[in-house]
């Protein structure tokens, strides 16, 4: 028996075991989602860190050494960050027309979401720290999270926040957007996390 | 692939060097999408290869936020103590967030078909 301990010890070091954690609760945690009909609440990101957490912590392993072997899946957030210039200059034909329009229509919607959340926080008694997480939670996790380090905040506060943004988008989104009576699907279409259940947005603009 | 994923490496590289250099407050990947942005206006199309590239590394987007997010195990003291600021803030924010843009952009876009 001392053989199995003395592996445990050694995998548990060994950057595959948490890099494989990872990937693994993250099919787990995609799969019950897609079974659920992309049901929101069910986002395999949220999934794969409630499935993560618990083996983190009933192992007695920091988040530094979890996160020795998570990051390469982490660095590649930005290649994948450098990406998105490709759906937006897909998207660029398209709304070039509008720009002006969407552009305006994104300035008001980011002013609103960045003054509104740190507003709300800071008038509820929120610390500065916790300002500089949630100011950037609408806009796409990467990209909020290199903000949020900007600021002062906690990158990974934010990148829960951003999840639960989407999360809150995609339940009650299409209700708020049937209460103002909004149907062009320019207005309708934003924030990639919250958007599962329009199977048939235009291609890319989930990001 | 690898030749595309070496630009977008490279733009990122970039991105980084100019933030560091000039000081910029935009983070280094953004600026990198812009780059990258600029190279493709410049040059009129999508090479498919790239397209292909990116479009691989963006469907596995979701994935790349596990272990950023696993990180909120360090904050659960934090979450606990500012439960009510954060679910008030979120919850009201995203909704207020949502209905804003919406109206602008139906507002706008039907003020330029009616113009």
């Amino acid at each position: 028996m001392g053989n199995l301990q003395e592996t445990w010890v050694y995998l548990n070091a060994n950057p595959l075991f948490h890099l494989t954690l990872t990937l693994v609760a993250f099919q787990a945690a995609n799969w019950l989602f897609l079974k659920s009909g992309r049901n929101p609440l069910l986002n395999p990101v949220l999934g794969a860190v409630v499935l993560i957490v618990p083996v983190l912590m009933l192992t007695g392993t920091g988040y530094g050494t979890y996160f020795e072997g998570a990051q390469f899946v982490h660095f590649l957030l930005g290649p994948a960050t450098v990406s998105l210039a490709i759906p937006l200059y897909r998207q660029w034909h398209r709304v070039r027309r509008s720009a002006l329009a969407i552009g305006a229509s994104l300035l008001t919607g980011s002013l609103t979401a960045i003054l509104t959340a740190a507003g709300i926080a800071w008038a509820l008694g929120g610390s500065p720290t916790l300002l500089a997480s949630i100011a950037p939670k609408s806009v796409t996790a990467p990209v909020a999270m290199a903000i949020a380090e900007e600021l002062g905040g906690l990158p990974s506060l934010t990148a829960a926040l951003v999840i639960a943004t989407g999360i809150i988008g995609a339940m009650f989104g299409p209700m708020v957007l049937n209460l103002i009576g909004v149907k062009d699907w320019r207005a309708r279409t934003r924030h990639g996390h919250g958007q599962p259940r329009h199977r048939h947005r235009p291609r890319a603009s989930g990001q | 692939m690898l030749a595309y994923l070496t630009l977008i490496l490279t733009c990122q590289l970039a991105g980084e060097f100019l933030v560091g250099a000039l000081a910029l407050p935009v983070p280094g990947p953004v600026l990198g999408m812009l780059l990258l942005f600029l190279l493709l206006l410049l040059r009129g199309e999508i090479p498919p290869v790239l397209g292909q590239t990116a479009d691989r590394l963006l469907g596995a987007m979701s994935l790349l936020f596990v272990p950023a997010g696993t990180g909120i195990m360090m904050h659960f003291r934090l979450l606990g103590e500012a439960l009510v600021p954060l679910g008030a803030a979120l919850i009201v924010s995203t909704l207020a967030t949502i209905a804003v843009t919406a109206l602008m952009m139906g507002w706008l876009a039907k003020a330029e078909t009616d113009g």
